[in-house]
């Protein structure tokens, strides 16, 4: 038999038998759907934080006392503000060398109050980090310089504290000590379900200040070009070694960043693609039930079709197409419906999800793949099935 | 024209051929060792009492199933040499089936239905409509091809299941009682169908038939019992008129019993049945309608009776 043929034979079965072709697809549909949209998701997420990791200003380097590496404990930072000047040195641009010094506090404003991460900043921040104002300025040399008590608030803490009134000029309390809003940030949004825009920049100076310390957290840097950006890291690295000979410093890319973030949520994505692909095996063990039943019900054509000359292998192929139909057609249909989820979760909610093709094909070829799997042992059973016994059967 | 043949070949023959089933260990003997020659162009009656191994023998002729011992070479080919791919090209080139319960598939037209035993030939699809219309327009069908099996009577639904049987122009048709589910008047129409293809187009006819009515219109008779061939006999054709039909062509009426074979050791030759005693009989050798030249391979039918 030609094998086009064997396809019109196989669709015109599925569809004599509607309903339950339609219900045995429901398995596979759902189980492609939700490979798709869970992988969407996945990869909605990852490309988020890469534009977000991205929009932190290119040729960032982060420099850090300690490893970075998941799970090593953190190291109290040895670092103060003439490590700052002497990184600023080897960078040779001041203007490019940001640091922070952050703590949590609470923020009031009258009796609103909103717990918050209070960041110790130099006026060059805006530059390294590419952040802009909504309104008001930003910090200057000036208030780094003098400790001036200012802050710039993120659009979540301006909205907390300030609902109905224009921060900018008020009076806000952190950790009990008044600062006066000069700037608002414009929003950034969320981050793996981090608030952005959780955060009050305040002067280096006057956060040391307020929590009695010397100590600077991180420093950042952006670099002149891509080119020369981990010869630099090594540079500063180096020089802050021979200043703290007892720790050890890293100095990360944003490309390092992204490859370790990347790669979480790659895995994450995976894990969660393996769980819906349960369901779609699931689906295939329906199918394989439903097409053995199939053969039992039409042992009689299977019967006659070998009286009149089919080859054991015609019949087999016959039921392994509709099978490979059965879940391919499913795959299709739950390739469009996780593809309509998918970009509705994208539309109305904050979940980000971006459709790849390369899950759609995947979707596609496991589905038609489950197909062939599921179909062979009941196309088997049907291509053996003795003739003369089939024909007798009721 | 019939199923690519080669001539003086037999369409079907076999020796000594037995068929037992296995039934929860206990073997079931359906057929006993049987001995025959069906030549192309044949029209033969198989009957005998129910149970008695008829529709295993016509199975076993048509190579729907395979001997448990004995010979039995379909079309030129021994089918114990065959594999099952084999056997079912064989069935698709040489045979066609006829049944009791019509076996049409449902939800496919008419002419589809017919044009299936094509399908596994590799015709194209345009060649298998205009061959299976053409065949339709033989049985009386030209004006039903789109009809589904469910829009037709039992005798157009008889009719289609011969016109699929004989659209491959098999050599042999095989009919377990093919008016066992129709009315009289249906039954006779559908029987003078198969006796008029089996005139016109050379095809041998073996028909399975509970009615002795029907079976004297048959040029020979086999009368199957427990498992064995009881007589194999010729016979001009009393009933029916004569319609210019190969019977016609008998000298005298008369019939010889042929080959009562593959008897055991505990069962004599079947010529000495009551059968035998019956009228009109010619013996086969003195002028049986035309043969294949060549010797009869009675031999073997002889020996099948010494036993
Ligand atoms: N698949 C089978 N398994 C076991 N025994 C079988 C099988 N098929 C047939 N038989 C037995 O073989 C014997 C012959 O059966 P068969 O169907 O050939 O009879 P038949 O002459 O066609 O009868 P009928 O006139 O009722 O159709 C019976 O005894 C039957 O019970
Ligand atoms: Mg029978």
């Amino acid at each position: 038999m030609r094998l086009a043929e064997a396809w019109r034979v196989a669709l015109d079965a599925l569809r004599a038998n509607r309903m339950r072709s339609l219900l045995t697809m429901l398995g596979v549909i759902i189980g492609v759907a939700s490979v798709v949209v869970l992988v969407a998701i996945g990869t909605g997420t990852k490309q988020q934080v890469e534009r977000q990791v991205e929009g932190l200003g290119s040729n960032l380097l982060l420099v850090v006392p300690g490893r970075i590496d998941v799970g090593t404990a953190p190291v109290v930072s040895p670092l103060d503000l003439k490590d700052v000047d002497a990184v600023s040195r080897v960078v040779g641009d001041p203007g490019r060398v940001a640091v922070t010094v952050a703590s949590g506090a609470t923020a009031r404003a009258g009796a609103r109050s909103d717990f918050t991460t209070v960041q110790g900043v130099l006026e060059t921040t805006p530059q390294v980090f590419t952040r802009s104002l909504a309104r008001g300025r930003y910090l200057t040399g000036a208030d780094v310089d003098t400790s001036r008590r200012v802050a710039v608030l993120g659009a979540s803490v301006a909205r907390a504290l300030f609902p109905d009134r224009d921060p900018l000029g008020q009076q806000v309390a952190l950790a009990g000590v008044r600062f006066r809003v000069i700037g608002v940030f414009t929003p950034l949004g969320q981050s793996l379900g981090v608030d952005r825009d959780d955060e009050v920049h305040i002067p280096v100076t006057a956060a040391q200040r307020l929590w009695g310390t010397q100590r600077i957290d991180g420093i950042a840097v952006k670099a002149p070009d891509r080119e020369r950006i981990d010869q630099l890291g090594e540079r500063i690295v180096a020089e802050l070694s021979r200043r703290h000979p007892d720790t050890e410093f890293s100095a990360v890319t944003q490309q390092q960043i992204l490859g370790v973030l990347g790669d979480i949520l790659g895995v994450l994505t995976g894990v969660l693609a393996a769980i819906a692909g349960i369901s779609l095996l699931v689906g295939g063990v329906g199918v394989s039930n439903i097409m053995l039943v199939s053969v039992r019900e039409r042992t009689r054509e299977i019967g006659l079709r070998k009286a009149v000359g089919a080859r054991p292998r015609d019949i087999g192929v016959q039921f392994l197409l509709e099978a490979v139909l059965l879940t391919s057609i499913g795959g299709l249909a739950g390739m469009a419906l996780g593809v309509g989820t998918a970009l509705l979760v994208e539309a109305v909610s904050p979940i980000p999800a971006a459709i790849t093709w390369w899950s759609l094909a995947l979707a596609f070829g496991v589905s038609a793949a489950v197909g062939i799997v599921f179909g062979v042992v009941p196309a088997q059973r049907a291509g053996r099935l003795d003739p003369v016994v089939a024909l007798r059967a009721e | 024209m019939t199923g690519a043949l080669p001539t003086g070949v037999p369409a079907i023959e076999a020796v000594d051929v037995s068929r037992t089933y296995e039934l929860d260990g206990v073997s079931v003997p359906a057929l006993r060792g049987v001995s025959l020659t069906i030549d192309p162009g044949e029209y033969v009656a198989v009957i005998g009492p129910s149970g008695s191994g008829k529709s295993t023998l016509m199975h076993l002729l048509g190579g729907l199933d395979r001997p448990s011992g004995g010979r039995l070479v379909i079309g030129g080919r021994d089918v114990t040499t065959l594999s099952a791919p084999e056997l079912a090209t064989l069935r698709n080139r040489t045979i066609g089936f006829v049944f009791q319960a019509f076996h049409l598939l449902p939800r496919t037209s008419a002419v589809d239905n017919v044009a299936l035993p094509l399908v596994y030939r590799g015709i194209g699809a345009r060649q298998r409509r205009d061959r299976a219309a053409a065949m339709l327009g033989r049985v009386g069908l030209g004006h039903r091809l789109d009809h589904r099996p469910n829009q037709l009577s039992g005798g157009e639904q008889q009719r289609v299941a011969i016109a699929r049987a004989l659209v491959t122009d098999p050599a042999v048709l095989l009919a377990d009682e093919p008016t066992g589910n129709l009315d009289t008047g249906t039954g006779e129409a559908v029987l003078e169908l198969l006796e008029q293809l089996n005139a016109e187009s050379g095809v041998a006819l073996v028909m399975v038939t509970h009615d002795q009515e029907v079976a004297a219109r048959a040029r020979r008779r086999i009368a199957v019992r427990d498992g064995l061939i009881r007589s194999d006999t010729f016979h001009d054709r009393p009933l029916s008129g004569g319609d210019g039909g190969p019977a016609t062509l008998d000298p005298a009426p008369s019939a010889e019993p042929r080959s009562a074979s593959g008897s055991g050791p505990g069962h004599p030759s079947g010529g000495s049945g009551g059968a035998a005693g019956a009228t009109g009989r010619l013996p086969r050798t003195s002028g049986g309608p035309e043969r294949a030249p060549g010797p009869r391979p009675d031999a073997e039918t002889g020996s099948g009776g010494a036993g």
